[in-house]
């Protein structure tokens, strides 16, 4: 593989969910520069979730309705929480808006949020999407506003005789500048200005004015009679919140450990950008040090960014799309259920002996039966195993319902591309010798393939 | 010597070749060290048990005020003091406790309730303030804190198929099992072992793809140990027949074969009980008492249970007073049950709950449930309990 196309293979990895041989067959003649434009391109359009219809207000239902009504609408909450979870996976595996995706899902994360009311998890996440390579003031306006986050962080109940301060707190320590950046008494003061902030029945955004406390407050050294807009522009004004965001998205897109000279050129861009998105991603896809080797496969797969990879790379279709959520629930991350306003931990805490198991023995399940055809030689031990696996076969290929389009991944493979450059497309990391050993000892190229997607390499991106 | 031979003349059957020595100092235990070896079983009741109708503070007169309908008639309850008694649903925990191998501490908690599920729980299983975010669990840190001696995931094992936050630290994370044979059956995929015994060292680095190869050769070498130690035990007791059951009836045959496993983490979910509470919680407690009951008497005939210490708890109790639809909302502090052959206090342990004196109608804690964790540590896993609870609790002196 020549370098340019590892680099663009790298781009692909990180600002989307893997590169397709369809993609490198577009790609492999551009510049990184051009590649990097494309991707923004095909990401300019911008397709909300638009599955759940409607609100349903539970509370009056509730108050109405007898044990009955209520174990069917708890019912239909809980089809539409899935239905929700399992289009928006759909999305990104289909999308070719991907790194719009991909961003969507760094904001669910930066802006973890629970909500029973799939309208509203729905609505905020639509606020991720539209301005997911945007401007993040206007998205911080909009989570602020938006009923899922009012009701996760108790804004609802904040009023200038109780002031509430936990999305004070959390908008300050995990959304804007961060810890060790402002005083309890700053929560408190940031408090009494989003006072009022609700939503009615409808799920519109109120301000609520005889709730409201108009009083002087005294924040970040300034005093005044601040609102909640004020407090956000306060906040964005200060560098920190530029590093703040800078380095969460290093995080995410780069290295887990955050280089301070490279942290602090991204903070210096999105800043002097007053927060627009596309500059500052724009700046970290095309800076040399994004394509260093110790910044290239080395990152552990999200659970969603696994499950999304191995479905787009191989075109797969689901008959029955709840085993997505299967696969979410086992390896650890279910969208829409962060652990806590904090968001997934992510990195090396993804991963224990179950859920490495799972990882390695999804891919065959989803592209395979279940068998990883095993091309080594086999101890005699193993036979009986082998034999046992491919009566089940069957069984698990109906049980997940899965279809994969090997026809699609493998006539995109370009003439003459050696064994060793198709292993060099699947997997991140450098090929090591125990992975030069599956390929040079493979006869078919489905077999290495399903051998290559059921490796610890695959986990990394 | 071509692979199949040198497979054979390794150390095939004990899945601990090729796996370089300083990732299994230990690997061999003398049989004589196993006896003294105190294990830990938590159960995790899902939900939010309601306390006061587990342990019903019956002596009560506002209980019973509050609690119009669903209150435990008095005839029902099996009395431990004259204040309180074991829901009818418990009736087989009874015996345990006249025994004095059962405790109950009362008003456990933490300042500042979270009245969420999720939130709760994560703040029982990370042992966190209400305030205060962890990505690592008390018994992950645990782990960490003994890493040179406790270095394999077995050390601490979940019966289910997926591992809590709670068994997850930095360094070491614990193992998932829900059947040491399935476990067993698929580490031992011809594709899998071949990854195992044929990575290059290189890969294991300390960076994320050693990580990884790490935690595979680690499972691959539990998933061995756990199934070829557990198989030597054949359970003769009698459990019911309910999978939460089947699940102790697991955890008693890890500590019965001699499995060297320190933590043992079992949940049973089902507490979440807004409506029509009786049957429901009903029916949840009598799983979990004949369940822990069966268990109980499993070691004891095992001569096990002088090194067993048994913790319940769920994330809240819930409000002192009932609710319009003859169940209970989501409440703040509970009770923490303990079983044991070494309680150096059974029986009750503090007061009864004070139900006159609420905090917006509901409990008032009296007991951290870091100081209940931290007795643990201090007392029963021989680790100083600041270094897992990031502060020093003092403790408590059930054991």
């Amino acid at each position: 593989m020549i370098d340019n196309s590892k680099k663009i293979r790298h781009l692909y990895s990180r600002a989307g969910f893997g590169l397709r041989f369809e993609d490198l067959r577009m790609a492999e003649h551009s510049t990184v520069k051009q590649a990097v434009e494309q991707l923004f391109k095909s990401s300019e359009e911008i397709k909300p979730l638009d599955i759940i219809a409607g609100n349903i207000d539970y509370k009056t239902f509730l108050s109405k309705g007898n044990d009955m009504t209520k174990k069917m609408f708890f019912q239909e909450q809980r089809q539409q929480e899935k239905g929700l979870n399992v289009y928006w996976v759909k999305q990104m595996s289909d999308t070719n808006a991907q790194l719009r995706e991909k961003m969507t899902l760094f904001w669910h994360n930066h802006f973890a949020c629970r909500t029973q009311n799939a309208w509203y998890a729905q609505q905020l996440n639509n606020i991720h999407r539209t301005n997911a390579i945007g401007n993040f003031k206007t998205m911080l306006l909009e989570v602020a506003k938006a009923p899922a986050m009012l009701q996760f962080l108790n804004n609802q109940q904040n009023q200038k005789n109780h002031p509430n301060e936990n999305f004070a707190r959390e908008l300050m320590e995990l959304f804007t500048i961060g810890r060790g950046n402002y005083t309890e008494q700053e929560v408190k003061e940031s408090a009494r200005a989003f006072t009022g902030w609700g939503f009615n029945q409808q799920g519109m955004f109120v301000t609520r004015p005889n709730l409201h406390d108009t009083g002087q407050k005294t924040f970040l050294g300034q005093t005044g009679n601040f609102g909640g807009e004020e407090i956000i522009d306060m906040l964005l004004a200060k560098k920190e919140t530029a590093k703040f965001i800078s380095t969460k998205l290093y995080k995410y897109l780069v290295n887990e450990t955050p280089d301070p000279a490279h942290v602090n050129a991204m903070a210096d861009v999105l800043y002097n950008s007053k927060y627009d998105i596309t500059p500052l991603l724009k700046f970290v896809f095309t800076s040399d040090w994004f394509y260093d080797l110790k910044n290239t496969g080395n990152m552990i797969k999200a659970p969603v960014e696994f499950i999304v990879s191995m479905n787009r790379q191989f075109y797969v279709q689901y008959q029955n799309p709840d085993i997505m959520m299967q696969f979410e629930r086992t390896l650890g991350q279910v969208l829409f259920y962060p652990p806590n306003v904090a968001g997934w931990p992510g990195g090396k805490n993804w991963i224990d002996s179950s859920s490495l198991m799972y990882r390695i023995k999804i891919p065959s399940t989803v592209l395979n039966g279940g068998v990883i055809d095993f091309t080594g030689k086999a101890d005699p031990e193993d036979e009986a195993f082998i034999t046992n696996t491919l009566k089940s076969k069957q069984a698990v290929a109906t049980q997940v319902q899965t279809q994969p389009d090997w026809d699609k991944f493998l006539g995109e493979i370009p003439a003459h591309t050696s064994k060793t450059t198709i292993a060099q497309v699947i997997l991140s990391p450098a090929l090591n010798s125990s992975v030069m050993d599956v390929v040079n000892r493979s006869t078919d190229i489905k077999t290495m393939v399903i051998e290559l997607v059921s490796t610890p390499e695959y986990q990394l991106s | 010597m071509i692979r199949r031979d040198f497979l054979k003349n390794s150390a095939l059957a004990s899945g601990a070749f090729l796996i370089p020595s300083f990732l299994k100092p230990f690997e061999a235990m003398a049989n004589s060290e196993l006896t003294g070896y105190k294990n830990l079983v938590i159960i995790q009741l899902s939900g939010g048990n309601d306390g006061l109708n587990t342990i019903i503070p019956y002596g009560n007169d506002i209980y019973y005020q509050k609690r119009a309908t669903i209150a435990i008639k008095q005839p029902e309850i099996i009395k431990l003091n004259d204040m309180q008694g074991l829901n009818p649903n418990l009736s087989a925990l009874k015996e345990i406790y006249d025994q004095g191998w059962m405790g109950v501490i009362n008003s456990v908690g933490y300042p500042n309730p979270d009245r969420s599920h999720f939130r709760s729980m994560d703040i029982w299983q990370t042992g966190s303030d209400a305030n205060q975010f962890l990505t690592t669990g008390w018994i992950g840190r645990y782990l960490d804190s003994n890493c040179t001696v406790n270095k394999d995931p077995y050390t601490a094992i979940e019966v289910d198929d997926t591992l809590s936050l709670a068994m997850k630290g930095t360094k070491m994370k614990g193992i998932a099992v829900q059947n040491p044979g399935k476990l067993y059956q698929s580490t031992r995929e011809p594709f899998f072992k071949e990854l195992v015994h044929e990575h290059d060292n290189a890969n294991l680095n300390e960076d994320n793809l050693g990580y990884l190869y790490k935690t595979m050769i680690e499972t691959y070498s539990s998933a061995n140990y756990i199934q070829q130690t557990s198989k030597t035990y054949n359970t003769t007791a009698v459990y019911p027949n309910t999978p939460f059951a089947g699940q102790l009836k697991s955890v008693a045959k890890f500590i019965n074969s001699g499995l060297k496993t320190r933590v043992y983490y079992v949940s049973l979910s089902g507490f979440d009980t807004h409506t029509t509470q009786q049957n429901q919680q009903g029916r949840q407690l009598k799983i979990y008492g004949d369940a822990v009951a069966a268990f109980v008497k499993d070691l004891k005939q095992a001569n096990k249970l002088d090194d067993t210490l048994v913790m319940t708890f769920s994330e809240f109790g819930r409000r002192v007073e009932q609710n319009a639809s003859n169940g209970t909302d989501h409440g703040t502090a509970n009770n923490v049950m303990l079983f044991g052959g070494k309680l150096k206090k059974s029986g009750i342990y503090n007061n009864a709950p004070n139900l006159s004196t609420l905090d917006n109608g509901d409990l008032k804690y009296e007991i951290d449930f870091r100081d209940v964790y931290a007795t643990l540590l201090d007392k029963w896993l021989n680790v100083n309990n600041s270094l897992v609870l990031n502060k020093n609790f003092a403790g408590l002196d059930f054991v």
